[in-house]
């Protein structure tokens, strides 16, 4: 073997000098040599794939009947069990499916296999980048000329703010396209003083002695299924978790010592983070985990954010008992419920 | 005989003897599980059986649960061993041995299903003994359990409210908090899932009967064993676990498809 030491490959003795001593350059390998294909050569080849592409247009024909008779044959009304809704679905969304692709596979093999196939090859247009520049650049400066802009500050200057005015309206009209712009609503909810706390979705009060230690009870005030219109926006902001601990496991900050009632506790479920409903309850452990972003909240420790995206702690609902027994809440949230917005503070 | 033997090598037979065997062990588990049903559960223990509980219990749980099931705060080794028994009744017991979670193999995150370590006799033999502790849940009446009186669009509204949070709209589980999941409810009897409503099992919340009554509970169980039976009209349902695994599949699925495509759009014809 050679001497190793250079790196160069020009004067290794052991690398091949391939190309060295003569010019290099790409040599256009041209077309390669055209070859018939089975279908080209064989009459019988070619009759096998002229029934292919038939068979599978007959595909995508049988597809669309597939796609008929699921949309004719079940009929859908208030009755259809929901495994009937789903067998309509795969019908339709199978028989969709091979219409299209019998079609499509049914033209690409027809291109491929029986249309002519000879190469043809096809020159460059030819690159003239200064000339062209010149040609465009006349024209503008013609342009510009002819128009007078240069020369008619009064006129360039009105249609520059009458484009720039011409744009406002745009921002109401998308503005009102948020009826509830006013944060405002975000801060209130449906609980006031005195409004029962109750079974969701059944509306039915609930007695503190129903209320176990251990249980999770899934909250909506009362009045809530008597709403006609705005019930799920009243329910996206008021719904609460319920549930009953051991006294002895709250630690209960100053100023909140009358907010659960004999270890019962309601949080609100809308996570802080971006919404989603916190309440996947661990009895044992206490904690409340949200399943969108798998926020944890420590329900012995006031619903403290201790793993995860949400930035502040559920809001708790102070709570206590009317005369007869059920459950109330004092007040309405003492902070909005759901994430951070702009205007919260 | 002599035209079966003759059509022994036909191509079909191979299908033909595997739907027959498929056949027979369908009809043997279809046996095997009318029988398991006619079997009614008494909830009235003699003494005897409270007894012989004891005797189980002393044997088999007292490690953990302490003698007299008042529950031990250290387990073996300085972990946290069983919780004390008095008043979780006999449908906790059910449950927990007749899952087969109970005894629990090793502690972890959340004791697991594994094969039953006692029968139904010794099962309610020891829930005998528990239930003689202190009151607590009894195992359900058939009355409750009778899926044909439940009403399963009540039921599905009931789920979606309490369960489906944890145990995936589609009753298929999902994920708690470091390491301890909701199990899917596919294939648990109606008994077993009445009880764990009522008992709380790990750290499942206890839905008591003032919370969901002894009806929503079967309406529960009915939307379930209907969702069960209804399967999917589209064969694989990916384990109806929602985007993750569709999205996976039809990533992976779907663009090896646009892949193969791709590669035979541009092939010559042979």
């Amino acid at each position: 073997m050679g001497d190793h030491s250079h790196g160069d490959p020009n004067t290794s003795g052991t690398v091949a000098t391939a190309g060295q001593g003569q010019v290099e350059k790409f040599q256009d390998p041209g077309l390669p040599p055209h070859r018939p294909r089975l279908a080209d050569r064989d009459p019988r080849a070619e009759k096998r794939a002229e029934r292919q592409v038939a068979i599978l247009f007959a595909i995508s024909v049988i597809g669309t009947l597939l796609f008929f008779v699921g949309y004719f044959s079940i009929h859908l009304d208030e009755t259809t069990a929901v495994s009937t809704i789903r067998l309509q679905n795969l019908l339709l969304g199978l028989g969709t499916a091979f219409a299209m692709l019998g079609i499509g596979v049914g033209i690409v093999h027809w291109a491929k296999t029986l249309m002519p196939d000879h190469e043809v090859a096809e020159e460059r247009h030819e690159i003239r980048p200064e000339e062209d520049r010149q040609v465009a650049e006349k024209m503008i400066g013609q342009i510009l000329d002819e128009s007078g802009i240069k020369r008619r500050p009064l006129i360039r200057n009105t249609l520059i703010g009458a484009g720039v005015l011409a744009i406002l309206p745009a921002i109401g009209i998308f503005r009102d396209l948020s009826k509830n712009i006013d944060p405002d609503i975000l801060r209130h909810t449906m609980w006031d003083k005195g409004v029962r706390l109750t079974r969701d979705p059944e509306g039915t009060p609930i007695k503190a002695s129903d209320v176990t230690i251990g249980s999770a009870f899934h909250v909506i005030p009362e009045g809530l299924n008597e709403l006609h219109e705005g019930k799920l926006n009243e329910k996206t902001k008021s719904v609460v978790l319920l549930m009953r601990l051991n006294p002895a496991d709250l630690h209960v900050s100053p100023g909140r010592e009358d907010w659960n009632y004999n270890g019962i506790v309601a949080y609100s479920k809308i996570c802080t983070h971006v919404g989603c409903p916190v309440a996947l309850y661990e009895q044992q452990t206490h904690h409340l985990l949200c399943p969108c972003h798998q926020s944890t909240f420590d329900l012995t420790q006031e619903c403290k954010v201790i793993f995860g995206p949400a930035s502040h702690p559920l809001p708790q609902l102070p709570i206590t008992v009317d005369s007869e027994g059920y459950l109330v809440a004092q007040s309405d949230f003492h902070e909005p419920v759901g994430p951070s917005f702009w205007e919260r503070g | 005989m002599k035209a079966l033997s003759q059509r022994r090598r036909h191509p079909l037979a191979a299908l033909a003897l595997l739907l027959l065997g498929l056949l027979v062990t369908g009809g043997l588990y279809a046996v095997a599980g009318t029988v398991n049903e006619a079997k009614a559960q008494t909830t009235t223990y003699s003494a005897q059986d409270v007894e012989e509980g004891e005797k189980l219990f002393v044997a088999n749980c007292a490690t953990c649960h302490g003698l007299g099931a008042v529950g031990a705060r250290e387990g073996a080794h300085g972990n946290q061993a069983g919780p004390s028994l008095i008043g979780v009744g006999a449908a906790a017991v059910d449950f927990q041995v007749g899952t087969g979670r109970m005894p629990m193999q090793m502690s972890g995150p959340q004791a697991q299903v594994k094969p039953k370590q006692f029968n139904e006799e010794q099962t309610g033999q020891l829930a005998a003994y528990v239930a003689s502790l202190g009151a607590g849940p009894a195992v359900p009446s058939e009355e409750v359990l009778d899926t044909t009186k439940g009403d399963a669009a009540k039921g599905g509204e009931l789920f979606r409210t309490n369960c489906a949070m944890c145990h995936n709209a589609n009753a298929a589980g999902g994920a708690l908090t470091r390491g301890k999941y909701a199990p899917s409810l596919e294939g648990v009897t109606g008994e077993h899932i009445y009880e764990a409503m009522v008992t709380g099992p790990q750290n499942m919340p206890v839905f008591n009967d003032a919370n969901i009554s002894p009806e929503g509970k079967r309406d529960i169980i009915t939307f379930l064993k209907t969702i069960e039976a209804q399967g999917s009209p589209g064969g694989a349902a990916l384990g109806s676990l929602g985007p993750v695994a569709e999205g996976l599949f039809i990533w992976t699925a779907g663009l090896g498809v646009i892949i193969g495509f791709t590669i035979w759009l541009t092939q010559r014809s042979s």
